[in-house]
């Protein structure tokens, strides 16, 4: 059964309704403006700057709101809902304490390049900068965390800047936009012109074909090179990549990781595919980056917990950094070619000249070698549940086809490294900053852009209590996530931070306390199940499977478990801890 | 190595662009030795210039940095080319009446003026390269320094360019 949300009904006619110039409110303009730009739903939340524009949308019927139970949840939802669609995601809050709600989230999306327009609103203009009632400088705030913001001042600015927020949101790098509206914004009267052409801005033109000559140096290393690798991120994703990385490693034949990010860019049942590198990263994939000649970073970042001590990683390697965003390029890593321009096109270019190489042989013999001997593995017990077998009953009953979303903490690095993706879009995770509290709400987004698709969203029994109060939007909205809660009764990841780093001081992460999480779901209206062996866990599983509402699963599990392999900071990304095994 | 650098932002005449800009040298850890802010020539753009220490690297990393902002048009290194930066301070300087010959000696070398006489001090008005004004004030310093005030570099290539 799927989903109630959205009711999508931006049908032609509609559009056409919406096109007619009119005299109108700010309000108005702002919802008729959020239609044309094709959204479907908005995540919000009302407060007094912002009741002109609820007062809009009484009985208004052509997008869905959300109303969740914290902006917080809000932000995560749109975020969920982008990187789930590829399309922008919309949330809306109140001045002030609503807008500062939604800081961490929209410090999360900019962390992952995801396009995002953010609607606050704001005290009427002449009490800006008074410290009125509920008055918080939210583009201030954010601006270190946003791509690009706007303090709306006129009204007939207004359908300009939202037309330009959604062209910057979801261009070159994407990233989340904010448009703040003073409430007297919100209920002045103008005509409306609607904007839907394209945009021109004189600052912002994202490069997006690439330099030939850098392609044609990179063809000719690939020819050369005896150890190449492929490193790819979530750019692939964002730039709807994937099918030109699957050609060109077809082509090429050269082994590839992908980042935390760029988990479903690549077939993970592949044969070239070494997993996920860096800090929980596999052997292989660590390996292979510090011993290749020949590094083709294609829409990654080069971030810390990949690279481990910068000094010392790819030591043999000539550095090629494909990536949009010619900041990133020689930012944290130097690079000998590089190539800036949207990933897709990129690749579709080098595609029509690459090839094979036999020179690399050996090394793909290596590479394979490596897989063999050190995959990813844990010891199981029929004692007590293993978190990581968790994750691959969920695999295995799901065949890889679910989307999945998680929390941050141990079983983030479980899920990503135990569960196998073979689409992108299917794997919605805060990897930049790592923001607990995002797992839940996401997946209520992601859902909603994909409402008959499964949604899986794996969280910690820590995380899950940073916004476990969506479970509402859940149970009225009847979106039939599966939420997974991995119970270990600790804040396990920084547990395995204290007992490897800190000498067992196992200081403040007792979850003692914690709700019942089945009748926590029940309260809510949401059916709970619990597991605490194999059996229970088979069973519950496929009961929440089964059932076609949303479910919530705690599965309780070994507390003292720990993810292995580990690079811990200040080492180089192969002087890695195996654990037991 | 790390050098002294002279850049020039061209940005749109918004407000709040002055605070994305400098925020953006806060917190990607650049540092600020001047800016300075005015019209251009084209009507809807400033030019800032700014003067920054570090090495290649960290150039170029505020050069790409820059260009990520929406509002800004374009970057110039002005110190790659063969530039003219001035500057402009305002010295107030402890002057009783037997000082103030030999003061007005330093003021005529520097080719600065004295734009306001008090009973016991004067203002000087010096125009000059950053080292000029330097030099300047560390002429002044034995008389006593009340007040200074420095604008900050602002600087163009010189030539047709
Ligand atoms: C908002 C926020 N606060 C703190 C942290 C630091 N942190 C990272 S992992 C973690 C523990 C998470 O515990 P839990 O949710 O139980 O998941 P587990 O690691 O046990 O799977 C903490 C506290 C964070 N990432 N985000």
């Amino acid at each position: 059964m799927s989903a109630q949300i959205p009711e999508v009904r931006s049908t032609d006619e509609l559009r056409q309704k919406w096109m007619e110039p009119e005299v109108i409110t700010g309000s108005e303009i702002l919802l008729r403006s959020l239609l044309l730009e094709g959204v479907e739903c908005v995540f919000g939340y009302p407060g007094g700057a912002v009741l002109y524009i609820y007062d809009a949308m009484y009985g208004f019927k052509d997008f869905k709101h959300v109303l969740t139970r914290h902006e917080q949840g809000a932000i995560h939802a749109a975020d969920g809902y982008a990187r789930a669609s590829g399309k922008v995601g919309v949330c809306i809050a109140t001045s002030g304490p609503g807008a500062t709600n939604l800081v961490t989230g929209i410090a999360t999306a900019f962390m992952d390049s995801v396009p995002l327009v953010v609607i606050t609103g704001n005290v009427v203009s002449s009490l800006i900068g008074t410290d009125a009632f509920q008055e918080a400088d939210i583009t201030g705030i954010t601006m270190p965390i946003t791509k690009h913001s706007y303090l709306v001042r006129d009204v007939e600015e207004l359908p300009r800047i939202i037309h330009e927020a959604f062209h910057i949101a979801n261009t070159g790098r994407k990233g989340p936009v904010l448009i703040d509206i003073p409430k007297d914004i919100s209920a002045a009267q103008t005509l409306f012109v609607p904007q839907t052409g394209p945009v021109t801005m004189r600052g912002y033109n994202p490069t997006v074909l690439p330099n030939k000559i850098q392609l044609d140096k990179l063809t000719q290393a690939i020819s050369e090179a005896e150890r190449p690798f492929i490193l790819a991120g979530g750019g692939v994703v964002y730039s709807g990549g994937h099918e030109a990385l699957y050609e060109f490693v077809r082509k090429t034949e050269i082994p590839i990781t992908t980042t935390l990010l760029g988990l479903g860019a690549f077939p993970s049942g592949h044969e070239l595919w070494t997993g996920m590198p860096g800090m929980h990263g596999t052997y292989t994939s660590n390996q292979a980056i510090q011993q290749s000649d020949l590094l083709i970073c294609i829409g990654a970042r080069f971030d810390d917990r990949v690279t481990g001590k910068l000094d010392g990683f790819a030591p043999q390697a000539k550095i090629v950094h494909i990536d949009i965003d010619p900041a990133e390029i020689g930012k944290n890593v130097a690079t000998d070619i590089p190539i800036v321009g949207d990933v897709k096109a990129v690749l579709e270019l080098l595609n029509q000249d690459v090839k094979r190489t036999d020179r690399a042989d050996a090394w793909r013999a290596q590479i394979q070698r490596w897989k063999n001997e050190k995959p990813y593995s844990y010891k199981d017990s029929d004692a007590v549940l293993k978190p990581q077998w968790v994750i691959e009953l969920l695999d295995e009953t799901t065949k890889g086809g679910a989307i999945v979303t998680t929390d941050v903490g141990q079983h983030q690095m479980w899920a990503a490294q135990y569960y196998k993706f073979n689409q992108p879009r299917s794997w919605v995770t805060s990897g930049g900053l790592g923001t607990m509290g995002f797992g839940f709400p996401s997946a209520i987004g992601a859902q909603v852009a994909n409402p008959d698709r499964l949604v899986i969203s794996i969280n910690g029994d820590g995380g899950m209590q940073m916004c476990s109060q969506e479970l509402a939007i859940c149970a009225i909205n009847n979106i039939p996530v599966k939420i997974v809660i991995i119970n270990n009764q600790v804040l396990g990841m920084v547990r395995q931070w204290q007992e490897l780093i800190y000498n067992n001081r196992y200081s403040h992460i007792d979850l003692a306390g914690s709700p019942d999480f089945v009748k926590l779901a029940e309260a809510y209206g949401v059916k709970g199940l619990r597991a605490t062996n194999k059996e229970e866990a088979r069973r519950a599983w496929q009961e929440a499977l089964d059932t076609p509402g949303p479910v919530v699963v705690e599965f309780v599990v070994s507390r003292e478990e720990n993810v292995y392999p580990m690079v811990t900071q200040g080492s180089t990304i192969d002087q890695m801890l195996m654990g037991d095994e | 190595m790390t050098t002294k650098n002279t850049i020039a932002v061209l940005v749109n005449d918004h407000p709040g662009v002055l605070q994305r800009v400098s925020g953006l040298f806060g917190r990607r850890g650049f540092n600020i030795e001047s800016i300075t802010v005015g019209q251009s020539e084209e009507v809807g753009l400033s030019r800032m210039v700014i003067v920054t220490v570090g090495d290649e690297n960290n150039l170029e990393q505020i050069e790409k940095q820059l260009y990520k902002l929406v509002d800004v048009i374009k970057v110039i290194d002005l110190s790659s080319k063969p530039m003219v930066a001035r500057e402009l301070a305002m010295i107030k300087v402890k002057a009783e009446p037997p000082q103030r010959p030999e003061i007005m000696g330093v003021v005529e070398t520097f080719r600065a003026a004295v734009i306001d006489v008090g009973t016991t001090s004067l203002i000087v008005q010096v125009i000059g390269d950053t080292e000029k004004i330097d030099a300047m004030i560390e002429l002044l310093k034995p008389y006593g320094i009340r007040e200074l005030t420095r604008t900050g570099v602002t600087a163009m290539v010189r030539g047709n360019a």
